[in-house]
């Protein structure tokens, strides 16, 4: 056998191999997109008020996976503004869709990756485009709260390991396609060890700067629903996620920071 | 410069008054904080070099106060945390400790913190040398792939530690977040042959100490201040073998020492030497004579001490289980000629049996028999109890019995009992390798006994042979000369 054929016939191995491996991890044929959540109460890192530990989130629908580079390709090929030759500055960064080999076009074999290097307002655009919002830290995190078998697997110490493990990998240059990750209670996918994401209430959960002022705040960082603190200190995995968000502003982008979409449930008929 | 007028005020008064108090004649401290601004920077700016451990970046050599310009980058890197072992460290300027700061007091300085666009973690920096809400922590909250400005007057000379303080605080710092800064004296530093850079840190990773592969950050076992590795800057081998530190005998040697926690205090020693001095936080009234000093987590001390022997002294958390278990030993290489009237390197090395020993009466009393031609089994017995509680029980154990698995029983021993002769081969010689007694295999090292002399060797095994339960039998002296006459003299042997 000539070389020639040889790699052609390993590389034809190896596709046919990518494209199983997808077809496994994606949602099944026909299967919606989003997954609808029941609401409930739950105890938030964030306590919404002073007095207030526990939070309530109705029922809602949220993205299986989050939103891929061909997703975002799509949207930015029907919005050019979002174009990272054309947006305006103030929404989003110079790093946005700074790994992009165009304005609309993904690096190849890029297309079933997490989009990453989008701002707050360039995601907040593309779910409006799509008649969806980004979920809420609430929604975000009761649904985070989750492992594969149970609904609040928080003070499960292995769960948590798991999560801190993927924090404590480097961002590589290249990510996972989105959908590997096995689906939590709810039927969520990649909800931790693929991307950061953003959510809708962004800027009412700014943080203390410097986590250890906790208790003597500066008033003025604190304003409205973001007077917060940190409950569950031991629970550095929510932690993380949120010192990660309060460190970037609406125009920010990074290579990990992704997005999914969510949405209101439909009135019952 | 500044205390001058004060101590030349005080000789003066000293000079003039019988009744002087002997504390008038101390000089004045240098007035911290209050007596640091020495004013708006003067000249154009400068950017600070900065260096990556163990060294440390030149003196400024400036006089006067000037804006100094620091670019610090965060990077989170994967690299070798001991031989095999990889872990995601998370750095200021790519190395644990992280790069090293130098500026002198009254220094304005401009830091620029830049994180890196592949971090995935905010991060932002507390140095301990600011003067400010935070030491700069919320001024320099930055997401990844941005960089944050703030500035600072260092009113304090000293040495620092920086770290990060971003949430979960103990987690950036265990991965590797922290640094020294130093400001100097307005008066610089006195000049020496060497400075060096080190850092302690302890590290916690799932796996255990040693075991290969890419370790995980363990939370718990942090959480539960029960390190995996105790390192001095950021790996088991960051200053040992051909990344020892260097010097040469008659040389000045200033280490800037710091401890990056998260969570252990370092009891900081350098075996062999002896600190001349030590400034803890590099404060200005220094300790002498110093053999171990504490360096708290985050905190840091200049050790100066002068070379006079030739060799190897090794840096140690002297808690010293943290030294050879996990890791906490550095190594400063002296190179010179020897210096036998300070040191004389190994003069004698001969038994010493203290009070393992009871009464030597029956040994004298075998042999006077013996030269005699009287030597009566019995006093064989006697003498050989004696110098087999000397020299085998620590091993084989007063009961002979030995210990399961590591050394074999002498008692009721078949090996032994087969062929007693062979014992005295075993003696002379030792043993090495398996062995089977009494149906368990051992595996381990008798190093040669042929510094006991032939009526010793042949007391002995007439005790071993005569005692447990063994079924008797005499070895007798010329039995053992026998065999020591065929055989070389072991290699290793103690004489």
């Amino acid at each position: 056998m000539n070389g020639g054929a040889w790699v052609t016939a390993l590389l034809a191995t190896c596709l046919a191999t990518v494209a199983v491996a997808g077809a496994a991890a994606a949602p099944a044929d026909g299967a919606p997109a989003r997954v609808r959540v029941p609401g409930g109460t739950f105890t938030s890192v964030l306590p919404p008020a002073k007095d207030a530990k526990s939070a309530t989130v109705r029922a809602f629908e949220m993205d299986r996976v989050p939103v891929t580079n061909a997703d975002f390709a799509g949207f930015v090929v029907g919005h050019p503004q979002w174009r990272r030759d054309r947006v305006a500055r103030v929404f989003a960064d110079a790093g946005y869709l700074s790994h992009w080999d165009g304005p609309d076009a993904p690096a190849a074999g890029t297309a079933r990756q997490p989009v990453t290097h989008v701002s707050w307002f360039a995601a907040n655009a593309y779910c409006e485009a799509q008649g969806t919002r980004l979920p809420t830290w609430y929604e975000w995190e009761l649904v985070g709260a989750a492992s594969t078998k149970q609904a609040d697997a928080r003070a499960d110490p292995a769960w948590r390991q798991s999560i801190l493990d993927w924090y404590a990998k480097p961002a590589g240059k290249s990510l996972p396609d989105v959908g590997r990750n096995a689906p939590n209670f709810y039927g969520v996918r990649d909800i931790h060890g693929l991307v950061w994401e953003w959510v809708l209430d962004l800027g009412s959960m700014m943080v203390s700067a410097d986590n250890r002022e906790q208790g003597d705040p500066d008033v003025s960082k604190f304003c409205g629903s973001g007077s917060l603190s940190f409950e569950e200190k031991e629970n550095y995995a929510m932690l993380m996620r949120i010192a990660t968000l309060s460190s970037m502003q609406a125009s920010y982008s990074s290579s990990s920071m992704g997005f999914r979409c969510a949405a209101d449930t439909k009135a019952a008929p | 410069m500044r205390t001058w007028p004060v101590v030349l005020a005080a000789a003066v008064l000293a000079a003039c008054s019988q009744n002087s108090t002997p504390t008038a004649a101390k000089p004045a401290d240098t007035g911290g904080s209050l007596q640091g601004d020495f004013g708006p920077p003067q000249g154009e700016p400068v950017n600070a070099v900065l260096t990556s451990p163990p060294l440390v970046p030149p003196p400024t050599g400036r006089h006067a106060p000037a804006k100094v310009i620091v670019e610090l980058e965060v990077r989170e890197v994967e690299r070798e945390i001991a031989e095999g072992v990889k872990y995601t460290f998370w750095t200021f300027g790519g190395t644990v400790p992280g790069s090293f700061i130098r500026v002198r007091q009254g220094d304005t300085v401009e830091f620029h913190l830049k994180n890196h666009p592949d971090s995935k973690m905010p991060h932002n920096i507390d140095l301990h040398g600011v003067t400010g809400p935070g030491g700069g922590a919320a001024s320099s909250f930055t997401a990844p792939g941005h960089q944050s400005q703030f500035t600072f007057k260092a009113l304090n000379q000293g040495i620092y530690v920086y770290h990060c303080a971003t949430a979960p605080v103990g987690m950036h710092v265990a991965n590797g977040m922290y640094g020294l800064i130093l400001v100097e004296p307005p008066e610089g530093l006195p000049a020496v042959d060497h400075e060096f850079y080190v850092m302690q840190g302890d590290f916690y990773t799932v796996g255990k100490y040693r075991e290969k592969g890419v370790q995980a950050f363990d939370m718990q076992k942090a959480i539960d201040e029960n390190p995996t590795y105790v390192l001095f800057n950021g790996a088991e081998t960051a200053l040992t073998g051909p990344n020892a530190l260097k010097a040469r005998t008659g040389q000045r040697i200033r280490m800037f020492v710091g401890n990056g926690g998260p969570n252990l205090v370092s009891s900081f020693h350098v075996i062999g030497e002896i600190f001349d001095k030590v400034q803890p936080e590099g404060g200005t009234h220094p300790q002498e004579n110093v053999q171990t000093t504490l360096i708290p987590a985050g905190g840091a001390a200049i050790v100066e001490f002068h070379t006079e022997v030739p060799g190897n002294y090794i840096m140690v958390d002297h808690s010293i289980f943290r030294a050879f278990n996990k890791g906490a030993l550095a190594i400063l290489e002296v190179a010179g000629d020897a210096r036998a009237d300070i040191y004389s390197g190994k003069q004698a090395d001969e038994s010493y049996l203290s009070d393992k020993v009871g009464d030597l009466a029956p040994v004298a009393a075998a042999a006077e028999a013996k030269a005699a031609g009287k030597l009566t089994r019995e006093q064989q017995v006697a003498a050989g109890a004696v110098l087999f509680k000397g020299t085998c029980s620590v091993c084989h154990q007063d009961s002979g019995q030995g210990i399961p698995d590591v050394f074999p029983p002498l008692a009721k021993s078949d090996y032994l009992l087969k062929d007693p002769k062979h014992a005295i081969d075993v003696a002379l010689n030792g043993l090495t390798g398996k062995v089977t007694v009494n149906g368990k295999i051992y595996n381990s090292v008798m190093p040669p006994m042929s510094q006991l002399n032939d009526d010793e060797i042949a007391n002995i095994l007439t005790y071993v042979l005569n005692s447990w339960g063994n079924d008797g039998g005499v070895i007798s002296k010329e039995d053992v000369q026998k065999v020591r006459a065929s055989t070389k003299r072991a290699e290793g042997a103690a004489h």
